[in-house]
């Protein structure tokens, strides 16, 4: 059996006393693709906040490469390899693109490795080559998606979590996100991803979890959960 | 026509000082969003710290200028460890009164230390020393210093903040202290950070200011509103619209001289009990509250 890269125990997170997760247990082994599926304000975003250490846990675990990183400050998770491409992409608008880039790899001190990283992220995204230049705000907002994944890619993450990467764009720009999230998989990227996109996810992902208001209520493959009737019930409406 | 021109080039050369002065306190409120009501006192200590080396070492006044940085760059790190960071914890209204308490705290600390009395500079290779430079143009040789050194100082913070691999790191703390948190960049140093250089280029425009002005323990008052007005005009967190705005005010300051010469040339009767110098800042905030009235968010937009 492969490792565990990121493990969640008995998460517990609450705004205001309000429980939004309540008791989330989830893991990722190190090269597979795991996506988190849920409808609106069920806590995904949450969840991969909490794992980022800027929202805190009232209770549970939550372990990374064997370590227990729950409390730990954010730039010290960053630091071990956690990389998060938020919800709603968070670019810094007014800095060119490829000043974005570069912000990714702020903890990488070798200046090779984050020029080879910057080729690596201009051959998976290279419409961004073309307005590397230009303010991030003025891109379209498939094109911001790009810099948002590729600037999570600069720092070599052992593991990327992705939240919502589709969220609003257009159905070819989605295939398009996505279909360069399968690529990053099949070179060996950790993957954690969130998304609304249900059946795409799941054709992406290797394994999913099911998470309805604060709890998962079921996981399994792709094909499992297709079949399974707290799935079907929740998304395909049958 | 003359006094026009030396009124712009007066203008000019306060303008950069000022624009210096407000650099800090938009760099502050750019990294952090908080407003520092002790802006002006920080000044003060600038001016004491150039004060007192230059007169207890027999310095000149102008090489104190990077003990006056450290001093700030010090006290600002102090201050943020040790009092702001808390502030931060409690809502907007706690962050006010805190730096409001800091002010008058820092403020009755330095009474009590140098008393109310004005000092002043009576030596120094340039106080007193003064350029003519025709068209009746007479260009004092410390404030033209003051301004070049300003210039120099802001030019430095500037491309700190553009070029280096912290300074990018600030800029984007300032632009999304969130998305700057999840590139791992640690988001506590960088507030330290920013009250360091914000305090330590108030510090050096302090004792570049002392050349020519007289420091007393209420001096910080009229510069903290000249900076409010300064970065409310440029735009909050911008740092060019800084440069710009100090200009601007600088102008605005110095060309009702101009008006006073008009009175003399047209005699115009009521015009002469109501010397127009004697309301220079008032200008400042008329311009101040046209701009939020036309363009709440700064001539320059938000952040950069
Ligand atoms: N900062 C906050 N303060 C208070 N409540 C919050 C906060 N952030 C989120 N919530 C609440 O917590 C719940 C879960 O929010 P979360 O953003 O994690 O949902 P989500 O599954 O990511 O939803 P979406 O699909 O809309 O992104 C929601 O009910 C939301 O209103
Ligand atoms: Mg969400």
């Amino acid at each position: 059996m492969d490792k565990m890269l990121l493990e969640i125990e008995n998460l517990v997170v609450k705004y205001g006393g309000l429980p939004v997760l309540q008791g989330v247990c989830l893991a990722v082994k190190t090269g597979e693709t795991v996506c988190v599926l849920g409808s609106n304000g069920a806590g995904k975003s949450t969840l991969l906040r909490a794992v980022m250490g800027s929202q805190r846990a009232t209770a549970g675990k939550i372990i990374f490469e064997e370590e227990e990183i729950q409390g730990s400050r954010t730039e010290y998770i960053v630091r071990k390899g956690i990389v998060y491409v938020p919800e709603g992409k968070m670019l810094f608008g007014p800095l060119p693109v490829e000043e974005n880039l570069l912000l990714g790899a702020y903890i990488l001190r070798d200046e090779k490795a984050v020029a080879r990283n910057l080729e690596f992220v201009y051959g998976l995204f290279p419409r961004l080559l073309e307005r590397r230049n230009q303010p991030a705000s003025t891109l379209s907002g498939g094109e911001q998606q790009m810099v948002a994944i590729g600037r999570g890619l600069m720092s070599n993450p052992r593991l990327l979590m992705l939240d919502e990467p589709s969220l609003g764009l257009a159905p070819l720009l989605v295939d398009e996100v996505l279909s360069t999230v399968h690529s990053l998989k099949r070179q060996g990227m950790t993957i954690l991803l969130v998304e609304q996109s249900v059946r795409e996810a799941l054709d992406l992902a290797d394994r999913g979890y099911v998470l309805q208001t604060g709890r998962i209520t079921g996981q399994g493959t792709g094909s499992e959960l297709l079949q399974s009737d707290i799935f079907r019930s929740a998304f395909l409406g049958i | 026509m003359d006094i026009l021109i030396s009124s712009i080039v007066a203008g000019l050369l306060i303008g950069m000082a000022l624009a210096l002065v407000a650099l800090g306190l938009t760099i502050i409120f750019g990294v952090m969003d908080i407003v520092n009501f002790a802006h002006g006192e920080f000044l003060m200590i600038g001016m004491y710290t150039g004060l007192f080396t230059a007169q207890s070492t027999g310095m000149d006044p102008l090489l104190t200028l990077p003990l006056a940085a450290l001093v700030g760059f010090l006290l600002g790190v102090l201050c943020y460890a040790g009092f702001v960071r808390f502030l931060l914890r409690g809502p907007m209204v706690a962050q006010l009164l805190g730096t409001f308490g800091l002010m008058l705290l820092l403020r009755n600390i330095a009474l009590l230390i140098f008393g109310s009395e004005d000092r002043a500079l009576h030596h120094g290779i340039l106080v007193g020393k003064s350029f003519d430079v025709g068209m009746e143009i007479i260009l004092p040789a410390t404030k033209l210093a003051a301004a070049g050194l300003s210039i120099l100082a802001f030019g430095a913070v500037w491309l700190f903040m553009k070029k280096t691999r912290i300074g990018k790191a600030l800029t984007a703390t300032a632009l999304n202290r969130q998305a700057a948190s999840y590139m791992g960049i640690p988001a506590e140093r960088m507030n330290a950070l920013a009250w360091g250089i914000g305090v330590s280029s108030v510090t050096i425009a302090g004792a570049l200011l002392v050349n020519f002005w007289s420091v007393n323990p209420y001096v910080g008052l009229l510069f903290t509103m000249i900076a409010f007005a300064i970065v409310a005009l440029g735009g909050f967190g911008s740092v060019p619209g800084a440069l710009f705005a100090g200009l601007v005010v600088g102008l605005i300051t110095e060309i009702p001289g101009f008006w006073d010469f008009l009175t003399l040339a047209f005699s115009a009767e009521w015009m002469e009990n109501v010397p127009m110098t004697s309301f220079k800042y008032m200008w400042v905030y008329v311009a101040y509250f046209v701009i939020m009235v036309v363009r709440p968010r700064g001539l320059f937009g938000w952040k950069y």
